[in-house]
């Protein structure tokens, strides 16, 4: 469990984006505090991933501020997040099937080998990249026979582990988790969770997006609530239950002011 | 190259190009008579050359030649739309050497029934009858030609014969090729057949498509299996040139007969090297030439030609042997596909 | 993974297979000339092939390859023969038209976003129209001997070694090492992979594809250079089957025509089992129509294998 007193990580306040007639974010505010697992739920249309892509920079809203670690950024791309310390899980956009899991993880980031042959040449260090992926999936628990077998060998669940590892690999500040487990079986996604929790663990915020609520239940910290493009709540999981939240989702009952945690 | 004849066309021309059903709006008598020159390609530097005689002629008889031409070589479709688009620019005449004899028939029944005048150049269609006459070379002649000529130069030296032919059931490659064997003495097939004899002095027999690069790897190859080739018969000159770099690079070239079929310029200049032996050399001009000059017939006194001209073909190689006739290749250096 | 492994090895076991069988029908087959001159026959194709690979590596395909080597060999020629260029230069200039020719292929797949099918359909055409125009259909001889070079040699023992052949296996060596050990090569096969997730793990997509199509185009022109120096003229009809053929090449060396999967080698090696075949076959004295059926046969085995390896 996450502590209340965490300073807030990533905030974000009146974010509005518009696309022509359809108001997709209304002025949606957004926090997530540091080593805190927080779930985004809400219907579809909400503009959860409107949200959530603001937050990535793979959109740029018409308004609102962004506030990383306690100063304001803005983010251009995809890229610009990345930098800032912000690693995304696309839903199915993760991975490169028929390339090995080493170069999974450092697609894009590729480690090079010292001196002439790195510089000049740009060799890559295959080997260095080789000993710190097998470190890393050993610390995150995901047990890999061979980190040099295609990432097309392996089952949904391993490879999502792969995607989530290598954005906790490289994550400084927030983990985005766009639904890691719609695609996965009961097994396979107690696998994901407990990698969840222990990414958290590592002193992370994970942004858990997600359509099954007892998978929210189970992981979050805390719960926002995302209606007609604007936080129709925020809240402690531990202080409402799974009907109440869909009910809120759905716009059933409106969530009492005084329930709401101490958002700023 | 299709463009400046499509410009020099009137406006309204143009436009009824564009959208045939201005034709019937379009006034007759002072404007230039319109003639079709379809041709197989219209890079092929035989139609070049042919396109060349027929827009002169056009121009000395006072006519407008409107050229078009397939995709390449087998493209029946692009030469049916050429028909279909000269019809509309109101041709009188067509002249075209089709690319595939049969398909096109029935576009040059349409244009024949709408009175028009169709010649068909350099190749026949099938049948012969489809078009009003036929002026072409008898590739089987041209090969008979060269036959008997490296017959003669080969003498009682038994025979080892490669053969670079064209494509799979093109007769022109047929015709040649056979007709060859049958100058050379040796039991071939007749003229109408589509297939390619092959007798047992017939060691290598390949094709290279008349393609440069590929006749120099169809010749190594050859060379490869039969190093005691003597003849080599080739179905154009490209494929002449790329066997005689193969012998070359094999250091053979000297010893070697190669024929070739078609007399361009750069034939009878690698006739003059050394570098082919022989060539039956024809003449595309001439069959633009006297395609117009039907055209022109046919415009003004509605007299339509008919039946199959020859348009000829000679014999061009550097030594003369007793017994067949041939030109000095010298003389022929300013005849290439009889230009003068 | 042993299927994955089969996909890759198993056209270097056709090759073999098809040498030892060839071997047996005919003892010209495994002579050293015989050999060094199928390696010869197959350097254009498998020249213009390495960029082939690169493109199809990527999800895309050149149909433009092989008349933008032509108009490469005209320029070439054109320039050191018409205008008296000094032949290097010519060269340079022949190879930076088929690189622009390239680039133009690049710019419009990653700028206008048009299928690389459709845009290199166009751009064949383009390049096969301007070879028409400013060679008009001539072929040019008597080229200064520079260009020719590469078609000379080296003889070890009685077997000749043309250079071409030995730039050939440079560019393929140059490659390999290229795709598998530096990050832009790996990148190539991400792009292949899934385009969408490159981009997103911040490779800058657009550039990549760019140098690949750029890379295409200066493989047609080295091809140009070697089909120069392999027939002696500059032919404005050259390279009109060289499209499929070098797609031919790259299928049969085990690469997904779907991208992302391959290595580049086996393209040479898919090159050098037509160029075999087409070799062995004429020294048996079997007609070149039963060469197409062999090679058309093998393609489909070729893709069907990759196919089946895909579902595995």
């Amino acid at each position: 469990m996450s502590d209340p007193t965490a300073p807030l990580v990533l905030e974000a306040r009146g974010l509005a984006k518009c696309y022509g007639h359809v108001t997709a974010l209304d002025g949606t505010d957004f926090e997530v505090r540091a080593g805190e697992i927080m779930a985004v739920i809400g219907d579809n249309g909400a503009g959860k991933s409107s949200l959530i892509k603001a937050l990535s920079g793979a959109l740029i809203p018409d308004g609102g501020e962004i506030w990383l670690d306690g100063a304001r950024v803005h983010f251009t791309g995809p890229s610009d997040a990345r930098r800032a310390g912000i690693e995304t899980v696309y839903q199915d956009l993760a991975l490169a099937p028929a390339m090995s899991i080493t170069e999974n993880l450092f697609l894009g980031r590729e480690h090079r080998r010292p001196g002439i042959a790195g510089s000049l040449l740009r060799v890559l260090d295959r080997q260095r990249m080789e000993r710190e992926a097998a470190e890393h999936l050993q610390q995150l628990g995901i047990g890999i026979r061979s980190i040099t077998q295609a990432v097309e060998t392996l089952s949904g669940g391993q490879r999502q582990g792969i995607a989530v590892a290598r954005s906790a690999a490289f994550a400084r500040h927030v983990v985005i988790l766009d639904e890691p487990t719609a695609a996965l079986g009961v097994k396979e996604s107690s696998m994901v969770l407990d990698l969840i929790t222990r990414v958290r663990d590592r002193g992370l915020s994970v942004i858990l997006i997600s359509h099954n609520m007892p998978h929210v239940f189970a992981l979050a910290d805390r719960i926002h609530i995302q209606r007609l493009g604007r936080r129709a709540a925020l809240v402690n999981t531990r202080d409402v239950s799974m009907a109440d939240a869909v009910a809120v989702m759905t716009g059933a009952v409106e969530w009492p002011a005084a329930l709401q945690t101490n958002a700023v | 190259m299709r463009i400046p004849a499509l410009l020099r066309l009137p406006p309204r021309r143009l436009l009824a190009l564009a959208f045939p059903w201005f034709v019937a709006c379009s006034p007759k008598g002072d404007e230039k008579p319109v003639i079709g020159l379809i041709t197989k390609t219209a890079s092929n530097p035989f139609f070049v050359k042919m396109k060349e005689g027929a827009e002169q002629a056009a121009a000395a008889q006072g006519a407008t030649l409107i050229a078009a031409a397939g995709r390449s070589d087998g493209d029946n479709a692009g030469q049916v739309t050429a028909i279909e688009n000269l019809m509309a620019a109101g041709a009188k005449a067509i002249l075209i050497s089709a690319s595939d004899s049969k398909a096109i028939v029935p576009a040059i029944k349409k244009a024949r029934d709408a009175g028009i005048l169709v010649i068909a150049l350099d190749s026949p269609t099938d049948p012969v009858d489809a078009t009003d006459a036929l002026f072409a070379t008898d590739n089987y002649k041209a090969g008979q030609l060269i036959g008997q000529y490296a017959k003669a130069r080969l003498g009682a030296t038994p025979a080892k014969i490669a053969t670079l032919d064209l494509i799979p059931g093109h007769p022109t490659g047929a015709q040649r090729h056979n007709g060859f064997l049958s100058g050379f003495g040796l039991p071939s097939y007749e003229k109408t057949r589509n297939e390619l004899a092959q007798p047992p002095e017939v060691v290598c027999m390949t094709d290279a498509m008349g393609d440069q690069a590929k006749g120099q790897t169809a010749m190594e190859n050859c060379l490869q299996a039969h190093p005691d080739i003597n003849v080599v018969y080739t179905v154009n000159e490209p494929s002449a040139a790329g066997a005689f770099n193969a012998l070359k690079n094999a250091g053979k070239e000297k010893g070697v007969l190669i024929v070739s079929v078609d007399g361009s310029c750069r034939g009878v200049q690698n006739v003059v090297d050394g570098a082919l032996t022989a060539t039956a050399q024809q003449y595309p001009l001439r069959m633009a030439e006297l395609g117009v000059e039907a055209a022109m017939t046919f415009i003004k006194t509605a007299t339509k030609a008919s039946g199959y001209v020859d348009t000829g073909v000679q014999l061009i190689a550097k030594d003369t042997v007793a017994g067949v006739a041939s030109l000095g290749a010298e003389k022929a250096l300013g005849l290439c596909w009889g230009d003068k | 993974m042993i299927v994955r492994r089969l996909a890759y090895a198993g056209p270097l076991v056709a090759l073999l297979l098809a040498c030892t069988f060839f071997a047996l029908q005919s003892p010209r087959f495994l002579t050293g000339a015989n050999l060094s001159l199928v390696l010869q026959q197959v350097m254009v194709v498998g020249v213009l092939a390495i960029g082939q690979t690169l493109v199809i590596l990527t999800g895309g395909i050149d149909l433009a390859c092989g008349m933008i080597m032509a108009l490469g060999s005209i320029t070439m020629s054109l320039l050191a023969v018409k205008h008296g260029w000094h032949p290097a230069v010519a060269i340079a200039g022949g190879m930076s038209v088929t690189t622009l020719a390239g680039m133009v292929n690049g710019l419009l797949v990653t700028r206008i976003k048009l299928p690389p099918f459709i845009v290199t359909l166009g751009t064949m055409n383009i390049a096969f129209a301007v070879t028409q125009l400013v060679s008009r259909a001539q072929t040019f001889t008597d080229l200064p001997p520079l260009l020719t070079w590469l078609g000379h040699g080296v003889r070890m023992g009685n077997t000749p070694i043309a250079y071409g052949a030995l730039a050939m296996l440079l560019l393929y060596g140059f490659a390999f090492v290229l795709l598998r050990e530096t990050a832009a090569g790996r990148h190539v096969y991400a792009v292949g992979n899934n385009l969408e997730s490159a981009r997103l793990a911040g490779i800058n997509t657009n550039r990549l594809l760019l140098s690949v199509y750029m890379l295409s185009g200066l493989c047609a022109g080295v091809a140009a250079l070697l089909s120069i120096a392999r027939t002696g003229v500059g032919d404005p009809q050259s390279g009109q089957t060289e499209n499929l053929d070098t797609v031919t090449a790259v299928v049969l060396g085990g690469t997904s025509l779907f991208g992302g999967r391959g290595i580049v080698v086996g393209s040479l090696v898919g090159a050098l089992i037509v160029g075999v075949f087409r070799n062995g076959l004429t020294l048996m004295g079997v007609s070149s129509v039963y060469q197409i059926l062999v090679t058309g046969v093998l393609v489909i085995l070729a893709v069907a294998t990759d196919q089946w390896s895909r579902k595995s």
